[in-house]
């Protein structure tokens, strides 16, 4: 009965929690901006980041919503929803000529700490850092932490 | 490549301090030249903000890798926002001349 009218409760008076959306490397771009247009930019579109992932991962990398979703810890029908935001804001930036900006959204980058089997140390990996093995002892023995 | 070590006096035989912002002293070694400096962290007894000013004077001096126990979410954030490497060791027991021998073996 308790449970019952929590969740009534819920229901009623509280959006539900919003899952972070698992985004595996971050767009490596702040934005997009058009050229040669007459008219004047009136703002611009904020394309999030798990928006840019989604559409990374169906149209570039060609994953079916079904496998994309996993992978971005959400349900398929989330992640549909997420892809279809995504190309329609693209798609209005396109006809109205308007800047895309990134924002971070409701992201959480994936694989940002690893762990060393070899020392156990913990640590990040930045993008500048081109070898990916631990640096203390320079083992290949890691793993992502989740 | 400059690596920053949390530690907890002025030279190597001290032992590694496990706080990141209010760590009393942080040795700074370069690895090409196997140079250490030690230099005293002055906001070892800020009243906040100790994390992200520190975060902030590894940006000023270059630093690729800080070496420490654990860094709170605003010195996270700002160490990640600058591609710095963070690397955690949570074993109190190790001296700044252990963590340098394990980087250089």
């Amino acid at each position: 009965m308790r449970i019952f009218s929590l969740s009534l409760c819920e229901n009623l008076f509280m959006p539900r929690r919003r899952r972070l959306r698992k985004v595996v490397a971050p767009p490596s771009f702040k934005g997009y901006k058009p050229f040669g247009c007459e008219k004047e930019q009136k703002g611009p579109v904020e394309l999030l980041y798990e928006e840019y992932e989604a559409i990374k991962l169906a149209d570039y990398d060609l994953m079916n919503h079904q496998e994309a979703s996993k992978l971005m810890g959400i349900s398929r029908a989330t992640f549909a929803r997420i892809y279809e935001s995504a190309r329609r804001k693209i798609a209005q930036a396109f006809v109205e000529t308007k800047e895309i900006k990134t924002v971070y959204g409701n992201a959480v980058l994936d694989g940002i700490w690893f762990l060393c089997n070899h020392c156990h140390a913990r640590f990040t990996i930045p993008s500048t850092v081109k070898e990916s093995n631990c640096p203390m002892c320079k083992s290949d023995d890691i793993e992502p932490i989740k | 490549m400059n690596t920053v070590i949390s530690s907890s006096g002025k030279d190597t035989n001290s032992s590694f301090d496990l706080r990141f912002g209010r760590a009393a002293w942080f040795c700074l070694f370069n690895e090409d030249t196997r140079e250490t400096t030690f230099f005293e962290n002055e906001y070892v007894n800020a009243q906040g903000g100790a994390g992200t000013k520190t975060a902030e004077k590894m940006v000023e001096l270059g630093v690729q890798k800080v070496i420490s126990g654990d860094f709170g979410p605003k010195a996270k954030e700002m160490l990640e926002k600058f591609n710095i490497q963070m690397v955690i060791i949570q074993d109190e027991s190790n001296t700044v001349q252990d963590i340098i021998n394990r980087i250089n073996s």
